[in-house]
């Protein structure tokens, strides 16, 4: 099978790559772009673990194709950090030692990331519901949900 | 060991520093298993029999080495013959069968070949050229069927010496303690509950599935990336299963997105490097999630009877349990261990258990904390818990009635050292949950638990740098947090801040052997080595102290990161800063490091208690963990908020085996929920915030009182939960996962 | 002389003895004492045991000293996961 030309932005880079149409797009970011942080946990768009957003939109990226990314804006883990200054939620992450293995804390950080930019202020409730997508199995999610509402009332604090 | 110069003051330990791997992990940079690649590297993807049970009458390979994108495919004749000896040796055979199917396919999921290819889709698309021809055999999945006369034998003379003649062929392994007259004990009971009780299989469900990246030159020489709780046995089994030499292999272990016990063993390894050998390139092998659920270790699945009599004042006079564990179509269920740990939290006069270890068509058991454990606690305290409310007894008051202290006969055996079992039992108590109100259609549950740990082969190195600062190299992946809990030990050692120390996991080729990350022994046993290896370093900081100083070593003592004399007597002395004697090290002696190398013996055994509010939805049969603590005891910790985590983690990995989680098997033998989407493990939504209580009794086995910690928190709560759920919906749950069918069909025959 | 405790289902293979008294100061010695008085336990040693010495459990060394007096159980192999 004759592979596909794609052009498209990751993490505000313009980049192009060469994909057969039943790479997914999470193949391409990690194969093709070689941007390893998202992961695959499962292939069918049950554990989160490959979260990126496309467009604003948050999608699990094992269930898009590669093709489908032409012309889009992706952000992904490696997007969230401005150069050396770490995202609010990403020191939280840390300081709430809310990642064990850290398999998951792309896409938690990823979907987190996307909640807090719909919902700033969101209950204890809405951010488990929010997350439910994104399987954690070390942590028993209780120290990431902290860590989230703990960073949503401090942007809310900054802002 | 290490019972000398015992510390109980610390200055890091106990505290909660930032982990030194979050910067990676939170911008994703870390690499784990999938994220390797190398020059030239091929793609492997492995063929898997279709068939619960068959015997492999041919495969024909011919068109899928004709392709051209298909460099290497290799089947069982690749493998170096490992010849069957029952026992432990038989492990490497057991392993090798599993990782290669060999006359027959012994489950759904089981390897029969592999190929390597050009790219990944091209890989997969080529194991549709091989044709494989099966004739299939009857199969047997459940314990109990596997165990009846009529039972297909999975494979002839592969139980050992412990078996009772007259056994079926799928009984592997037998055994039986306990101590007392149980049928004397019963006679004075005053209430006897005779009970039976079932648990389906779990997967460990790490969220990485299996990944590697192998190169096997014909010189016997190799490189292995892989992501595994242990590369040393990765090491010693990928180089018997390939004939070669365990030193040529180098093994390399990546961050580990989550093991729990799965990632113990090799899958996917050897037959990478069987394939890297053939091709002469490196090649990659990354599992599926239907194929980490098909073909890597689930848990053991059980069936148990217990018998527990007591007084009316909640004593108990006499235990007995039966505990049948499926582990899949090879020995290893650990039975033995189910039975051993069962009745562990109690004093009992009376006690008998047997355990079984059966095969069926499954995939191999491995490990998941604790293995064994917490199917047993579910069986004994659900017992427990329906003996105290046809006795009106306090749940709590009850157990500690009957608790096991230090001096108590344990049920397997030897007298218990200084343990903290009532410890965790008085705090359940004192705790606000405990006396908490519950509401309409609410139960609760409690439960004790117990877990061995383990120590295991330990070597640990330890180098100072020229500026003063201290690189440990340990040889058990990191998977709670541990390099954090290294650096703090080591910092308490060497008296220089935390943030001056990186650890790191070294690969085969730079330390000596460690044995895996199970057992809960990484903070125990690679925490021991790291303090010894940092007394040795600072024993030759001393003196080099001493030489300056013109005075006798003796003279001396490390204190605040600096040599000090040890006395008056000594000499009138300024404190040398470690970094000041590291300075200028290469003059004065040479380079200085420490190292520590042993089987730590002295891991100490831990309890912990649980409370579990659930509300059952009668309508739905839906169950909500409304609140959840958890009580363990952690000999000493390290870092407080990791220990916290591995409490949190093991809770709610109970809470989905309790309530979701099982393997379903159709009656064709073939799995039937290997996806996530059907094989449900808990998520955010599912849970509520899980509280803890760290209690400290010291292990007197550890210089700081450390016990392992990982595995004990999953051992509770299937009980727990149980008794939870049974109290709130007024019928006793004797099957797990208690999932919203089963609580239906529970209500609906209770009327 | 060391009073080894087994655990029961061993008793099949020492005559129904479940306390078997032998030489030994480590847990290496125990263990072949332990074979040179009853033949068939070998099976279970290479299968895998631990010794409990006064409830401190040894999971595998052979250089383990016995104190006069130790209470001595002979355990299954430990595993851990």
């Amino acid at each position: 099978m004759s592979k596909l030309h794609v052009s498209t932005t990751v993490n505000g880079d313009p980049v192009e790559y060469l994909c057969d149409p039943r790479e997914t797009l999470l193949d391409c970011l990690r194969d093709k772009l070689n941007l390893t942080g998202a992961k695959e946990g499962c292939g069918t768009g049950d554990c989160g673990a490959c979260s990126v957003t496309v467009d604003g939109r948050l999608v699990c990226s094992c269930l898009m194709l590669g093709v489908e990314a032409e012309g889009k804006e992706i952000e992904t883990v490696e997007g969230i950090a401005d150069g050396d200054v770490l995202h609010p939620l990403q020191k939280k992450m840390i300081e709430y030692a809310a990642l064990q293995c850290g398999i998951c804390t792309p896409g938690i950080l990823v979907a987190a990331k996307s909640l807090l930019e719909k919902n700033p202020n969101p209950t204890e409730e809405e951010t488990r519901y929010w997350l439910a997508g994104n399987l954690c199995r070390c942590t028993g999610y209780d120290k990431i949900i902290r860590a989230v509402m703990d960073t949503a009332a401090e942007m809310r604090e900054a802002s | 060991m290490a019972l000398d110069d015992r510390k109980s003051e610390f200055t890091f330990v106990g505290t909660r520093p930032d982990r030194p791997d979050g910067l990676d992990k939170v911008t994703g940079r870390a690499k784990f298993g999938a994220d390797m690649s190398a020059p030239g590297m091929l793609h492997g993807a492995i063929l898997r029999s279709p068939h619960a049970h068959a015997r492999i009458v041919k495969i024909d390979a011919s068109k899928a080495e004709a392709h051209k994108d298909v460099k290497a495919v290799v089947t069982r004749a690749d493998f170096a013959d490992v010849p069957f000896k029952p026992g432990l040796e038989g492990e490497f055979w057991n392993v090798l069968e599993n990782v290669m199917a060999g006359e027959k396919a012994l489950y759904d999921g089981h390897a029969v070949a592999a190929v390597a290819a050009t790219s990944a889709l091209a890989a997969r698309d080529a194991l549709k050229l091989i044709e494989v021809e099966y004739e299939v055999l009857p199969h047997v999945t459940d314990v109990d069927k596997a165990m009846a006369p009529d039972a297909p034998v999975i494979r002839e003379g592969a139980a050992d010496y412990s078996v009772p003649e007259g056994m079926h062929p799928n009984v592997v392994r037998y055994h039986e303690s306990g101590h007392g007259d149980v049928e004397a004990g019963f006679a004075e009971a005053d209430l006897v509950i005779e009970d039976s009780f079932v648990t389906e299989a779990t997967h460990q469900g790490y969220i990485e599935p299996h990944a590697c990246l192998g190169a096997l030159g014909g010189d016997g020489k190799g490189e292995l990336w892989c992501c595994t709780q242990g590369h040393w046995i990765v090491q010693k089994t990928c180089a018997a299963l390939l004939g070669i030499e365990t030193s040529q292999l180098r093994v390399t272990a990546s961050e580990i997105g989550g093991g729990f016990g799965g990632k113990t063993t090799v899958f996917i390894e050897p037959v990478a490097l069987a394939l890297s050998r053939k091709a002469n390139r490196p090649v990659k092998i990354v599992m599926s999630r239907s194929e980490v659920f098909r073909a890597t270790g689930p848990t053991s699945s059980a069936s148990m009877d217990i018998k527990i009599g007591m007084k009316k004042d909640g004593t108990i006079t006499a235990a007995e349990g039966i505990f049948r564990l499926q582990g899949g179509a090879f020995p290893g269920a650990p039975g033995d261990m189910t039975a051993m740990c069962a009745f562990a939290p109690y004093n009992l006069t009376n006690v008998r258990q047997v355990g079984y270890d059966v095969m069926a068509n499954r995939p191999k058991q491995a490990a998941y904390r604790a293995p064994g454990a917490p199917m047993g606690a579910f069986a004994v305290e659900s017992v427990l818990d329906e003996l105290c409310n046809q006795l009106g007894l306090d749940p709590v008051d009850v157990r500690l009635k009957n608790a096991a202290h230090e001096g108590t006969k344990a049920s397997y055996g030897p007298t218990y050292e200084r343990i903290g079992l009532v410890e965790t039992l008085e705090a359940a108590k004192a705790h606000p949950h405990y006396s908490a109100p519950l509401k309409p259609g609410q139960g609760r549950g409690i439960s004790c638990g117990f877990w061995f740990n383990h120590g295991g082969e330990t070597s640990v190195s330890l180098a100072l740098s020229e500026d003063g600062s201290a690189q440990v190299m340990v040889g058990t992946p990191d998977i709670g947090g541990s390099r954090a809990s290294m650096a703090l030990m080591a910092a308490e050692v060497l008296g220089i801040p935390y943030e001056n120390i990186r650890v790191t996991v070294a690969d085969t080729a730079s330390l000596g052997y460690n044995d895996v990350s199970h057992g809960s022994r990484v903070t125990y046993a690679s925490g021991l080595a790291t303090i010894k290896a940092a007394r040795h370093a600072v024993e030759k900081l001393c003196e080099r102290a001493a030489a300056k100083w013109g005075i006798p070593v003796d003279a001396v003592k490390w204190e605040d990161g600096c040599a000090v004399p040890s006395g008056p007597n000594a000499g009138d002395f300024d404190p040398i800063p470690l970094a000041d004697i590291t300075a200028d090290m290469g003059r004065t002696g040479g380079p200085i490091s420490g190292h520590f190398e042993a089987t730590p013996e002295g891991a100490g055994v831990s309890f912990g208690t649980h409370i579990v509010d659930a509300e059952v939805d009668p309508e739905t049969g839906k169950t909500s963990i409304t609140r959840y603590t958890v009580i363990q005891d952690a000999g000493k910790a390290i870092h407080p908020t990791y220990v916290e985590g591995q409490y949190q983690g093991g809770a709610a990995q109970g809470i989905g085996w309790a309530l979701n989680e099982e393997y379903i098997y159709g009656d064709d033998g073939r799995l039937q929920n290997s996806i996530f989407l059907d094989y449900r493990i808990p998520v955010a939504s599912d849970l509520p915030m899980i509280d803890t209580v760290i209690v400290e009794v010291p292990n007197p086995g550890h210089p700081f009182g450390v016990r392992g910690v990982g595995e004990t928190g999953i051992v509770p709560p299937l009980a727990a939960i149980a008794n939870a759920v049974s109290n709130a919906a007024g019928v006793r749950m004797r099957q797990l996962p208690m999932s919203p069918p089963r609580i239906l069909a529970a209500l609906k025959d209770n009327g | 002389m060391v009073e080894v405790h087994l655990w029961s289902s061993l008793r099949s293979l020492t005559g129904g003895c479940e306390v078997v008294e032998v030489e030994a100061r480590t847990t290496g010695e125990l263990l072949r004492e332990l074979v040179r008085a009853h033949p068939q336990l070998q099976a279970p040693i290479d299968a895998g045991v631990s010794v409990a010495i006064d409830g401190r459990i040894i999971a595998t060394g052979l250089s383990e000293p016995i104190p006069e007096g130790a209470e001595v159980y002979l355990m299954q192999r430990l595993r851990g996961g």
